[in-house]
């Protein structure tokens, strides 16, 4: 397992296997097999800083922007980190108990749901206006703009930020 | 006793006899000899040998006597030596050591032939009671002794004006409504004089004779009028100064938290965190709570107050006088708890800290709580602590349960004389019922007031205390001061110089004679059992501590001459035990440079192999880590950190012990990210494992805070001193062979 040079290195094509694994090959005639694109800074900025790393978690090369690639690469490789990364985003909050383990009843993009918390911390500030909770079983939430919620939601969340 | 043209260069005290029993001594240094004089000078002639306390004695200057102050075991002493021996010595107690030095520096600048500033006798300096070290600044109080300097209770809160003045017109504002709001509350019961006495007195004689009946829509709308401008007064001036003083407490809490991150290591050493918290958190609320509500009541008594007694002498002089005979004893008595009162608090205070200083001891180290079972012992020091302050409040509540409900005993018995001479002077047809009524509805206000003021007395006495605690951190000079005509140290090359220096802890001698040149881009290894003044080296290096003789130079300038926050900026550490704030490993990693660019700390990441297992993270660069965030193993963290060394690219790099705390397998990990960083920078690096410093140009050997042996690994193993012998150690334990 030799490192490769990360920078300088671009996917010319990258394709599904008939394992439901993604191949990737290179500029320079490299073939990879299993690769996994992860983002850098999923919250703060990600279409930016995508790596591709190799099954190992190695990294094979980095995509600075997203959008300097062809609409095809980026096609698949927003959609394999769609079905990679689970962060529902939360658009409302419809109600959370205050006794812990709090329960919470919301909305999010992928549809309504329960979750409980293992304690008040878990609900975090991230940036000026964003925030994550993080459930008993670790599973991720995310609100992308506090001041977009609704008021009731907003209410709520006041009392655990 | 001196020869007419002989000069005296410095002088010194010992303050002990040989036998090391207390007495004062003096010793004079002048340009031709040494003189010794002491209080009892006969008895001492007579102790054995050359090696006593020698006194009344002089010994002219030659060029084979020498002058040094050696530390010997409890007390210290300074020793005279000549060709074949000691010719005398003067014991003295570590409170002299500072002066017995400056003895001795003052000796040897006259030895070596330069010329003694006779006008600066230093040792004449106002000389700290405790520690004996020379008091500096204006301030008057000694900077190395660690106690805060005592400033009255009630200076303390006079001193809170200061941060009033910003807000002048508003604190004004405050004090206009406040004024006219009394005013307002006062109109109603004057309203009632008229209303008894022109109308319903009147009104029920037999003859309705001479009630004045029109007055009566006039009186009501006059009392409803007063209440609803009093209502209004009273909002907007609770509302205003509850505004300006949650404003003056957040100058407050601001200002002393900058403070506190100015003041040097030396400070933070010596206090308890739990303390410094409740310092700068619950001491500054309570102000704010005090300036808001009880300095809002207080100020409403004090002017209803003077109000009614002005309102009451000029209605009725004798009953007014009446009224007022048991202020002498309530103002007695609030004089005498007071004192009491105040100890209690600031007793109440200190036992509130040092409970909190429980938690914050415990909480942080609650794995080695548990790991040796000890749950119950520390549940048992928080009940001690929290039992002091129960104590603390029950005295404090005791005197104040009786104090209370005594002065309302006192008021009830000034209502009850207003009674006794009213009712008496409406027999002799002296006053109108109106007029007692009016008096009456006064009296008790002014009571009540008055009541409600002495309990105002145990909130100041409080918020005074708290002041007086925050002022004590912000008296607090920093022991590392800023430069009075600051050097910009720009790029540094990095070549680090180390003169003769030497550095006490109070006065123990941590490092002492320090001569060491380390060229720009080249590593140093630090090395030597614990104690041997290592980490020493390098809190002076980055300028946490400043030498206590001789001076170290960056680029040939003294570092004392940079601007500190500049100087720093030249510098990455890595520690032992790697710190990370709350926040995400993004910001961790920029911390030293926050407009770092998102390329440049996934670069610094990479460099110091990080990026791999941040990428492995949920939120990668987005993931949350410190206190109450993700945790990350000790090898983890430890590469942050290297990380946020790298991205600040400093010329220097120090490395405390940066790998001692992780696996060998991390240790490799972390070693392979260290030397990206190293490489072209200036390093001194800590290592207890000598096999982590195989990179290092020259080894420095310490031992007993001075440098034994100096030179590459190879050359010190050949000369088969104490760094072969701590090599050989090693490399004979069965945890290290494998390296």
């Amino acid at each position: 397992m030799t490192p490769l040079p990360a920078a300088g290195l671009r996917p010319v094509r990258l394709e599904r296997d008939p394992w439901d694994r993604l191949l990737m090959e290179t500029d320079d005639g490299q073939q990879f097999s299993g690769v996994a694109p992860v983002r850098a800074f999923p919250v703060s900025d990600p279409d930016h800083w995508i790596s591709i790393c190799d099954p190992h978690g190695q990294e094979i090369l980095r995509i600075d922007d997203i959008h300097d690639l062809s609409l095809e690469l980026r096609r698949t490789i927003e959609l394999e980190l769609s079905q990679r990364e689970f962060t529902p985003v939360i658009h409302k909050i419809l109600s959370a108990t205050h006794h812990e383990p709090s329960e919470w009843f919301v909305e999010t993009d992928r549809g309504r749901t329960t979750f409980q918390l293992n304690s008040e911390d878990d609900v975090r500030r991230l940036g000026p206006d964003q925030a994550s909770i993080v459930d008993v079983h670790g599973i991720r939430y995310l609100i992308l703009s506090v001041r977009a919620l609704d008021g009731a939601s907003r209410r709520i969340l006041d009392h655990f930020l | 006793m001196l020869d007419a043209n002989e000069t005296l260069l410095a002088w010194f005290e010992p303050d002990l006899d040989a036998q090391l029993n207390f007495s004062q001594g003096l010793l004079l240094l002048t340009d031709r000899r040494i003189v010794s004089l002491a209080e009892s000078d006969q008895e001492l002639e007579s102790a054995p040998g050359n090696n006593g306390q020698s006194t009344g004695k002089a010994w002219p200057h030659s060029a084979e006597t020498t002058l040094a102050a050696k530390e010997k075991g409890g007390a210290s002493a300074l020793q005279l030596a000549g060709g074949r021996g000691l010719l005398a010595q003067w014991r003295h107690t570590h409170a002299r050591s500072k002066a017995a030095h400056h003895f001795v520096d003052r000796w040897k600048l006259l030895r070596s032939g330069q010329p003694v500033d006779t006008g600066l006798l230093e040792s004449s300096e106002a000389l700290c009671p405790s520690c004996g070290s020379p008091i500096k600044g204006e301030q008057g109080f000694c900077e190395v002794c660690a106690s805060l300097p005592a400033t009255k209770p009630v200076g303390s809160l006079l001193r809170l004006l200061r941060f009033a003045r910003k807000r002048a017109g508003v604190v004004t504002l405050g004090i206009v409504l406040t004024v006219a709001g009394t005013a307002a509350s006062l109109v109603p019961p004057y309203l009632t004089k008229p209303m008894l006495d022109d109308v319903l007195i009147p009104y029920q004689s037999p003859q309705h004779e001479g009630a004045k009946l029109y007055l009566i829509p006039w009186l009501l709308g006059g009392l409803a009028v007063a209440s609803v401008l009093s209502w209004i007064l009273s909002w907007a001036r609770t509302y205003v100064v509850a505004w300006v003083s949650e404003r003056i407490a957040s100058d407050l809490r601001n200002q002393t938290y900058a403070h506190l991150q100015k003041l040097s290591l030396e400070f933070f050493g010596g206090k308890r965190t739990g303390d410094l918290i409740s310092r700068v958190s619950t001491d500054t609320d309570r102000i704010c709570y005090f300036l808001s509500v009880n300095l809002l009541d207080f100020v409403n008594d004090v002017l209803m107050i003077v109000m009614i007694a002005a309102f009451l002498l000029w209605t009725d002089v004798r009953l007014a006088l009446a009224t007022l005979v048991p202020l002498p004893v309530i103002t007695y008595l609030v004089h005498e708890v007071r004192s009491r009162l105040r100890n209690g608090f600031q007793l109440g205070s200190r036992a509130w800290a040092d409970m909190t200083s429980v938690l914050a001891d415990t909480i942080p180290g609650i794995r080695v709580v548990k790991a040796f079972a000890q749950e119950h012992r520390e549940v048992d020091r928080f009940r001690h602590a929290n039992d002091r302050v129960l104590h603390a409040n029950d005295r404090v509540n005791r005197l104040w349960s009786f104090f209370g409900p005594m002065i309302t005993l006192l008021t009830d018995g000034g209502l009850l004389i207003v009674w006794i001479v009213g009712v008496w002077q409406i027999y002799n047809n002296n006053l109108k019922i109106g007029t007692l009524t009016v008096f009456l509805a006064y009296i008790n206000r002014f009571y009540m007031r008055l009541d409600s003021m002495s309990r105002m007395l145990s909130a100041t006495q409080r918020a005074a205390a708290s002041a007086q605690r925050v002022f004590g951190v912000m008296d607090r000079e920093a022991t590392v001061a800023e430069p009075v005509h600051p050097v910009h140290p720009g790029r540094l090359r990095g070549r680090i110089e180390f003169r003769d220096v030497a550095f006490r802890y109070g006065t123990r001698p941590v490092v002492e004679g320090i001569n060491l040149t380390i060229e720009p881009g080249e590593m140093i290894g630090l090395v030597g059992p614990s104690g041997s003044g290592k980490t020493t080296m390098v809190n002076l290096a980055c300028r946490f501590y400043d030498v206590a003789e001789g001076a170290i130079l960056v680029d040939s300038t003294d570092v004392r001459s940079f601007v500190i926050e500049e100087f720093r900026k030249h510098i990455g550490l890595v520690l032992q035990e790697p710190f990370l704030f709350y926040g995400t490993i993004a910001e961790n990693i920029a911390y030293g440079r926050p407009e770092a660019r998102r390329e440049e700390i996934i670069a610094a990441a990479k460099a110091a192999r990080a990026h791999e297992f941040i990428l492995r993270l949920p939120d990668g660069y987005d993931s949350l880590v410190g206190e109450r965030g993700q945790s990350l193993s000790g090898g983890e963290r430890q590469r942050v950190s290297i990380a946020r060394a790298l991205l600040i690219d400093p010329r220097i790099l120090i490395l405390d012990e940066a790998t001692s705390s992780v696996d060998t397998e991390t240790e490799r990990e972390i070693q392979l990210a260290l030397d990206n960083l190293i490489c072209g920078r200036t390093t001194i690096a800590i290592a207890h494992r000598l096999s982590t410093l195989s990179r290092a140009n020259r080894l420095v050997v310490m031992e007993r805070g001075q440098i034994v042996e100096v030179g590459p690994h190879q050359e010190l193993l050949d000369r088969n001193g104490l760094y072969a012998r701590l090599y050989r150690a090693q490399s004979e334990s069965p945890e290290d062979r494998q390296l």
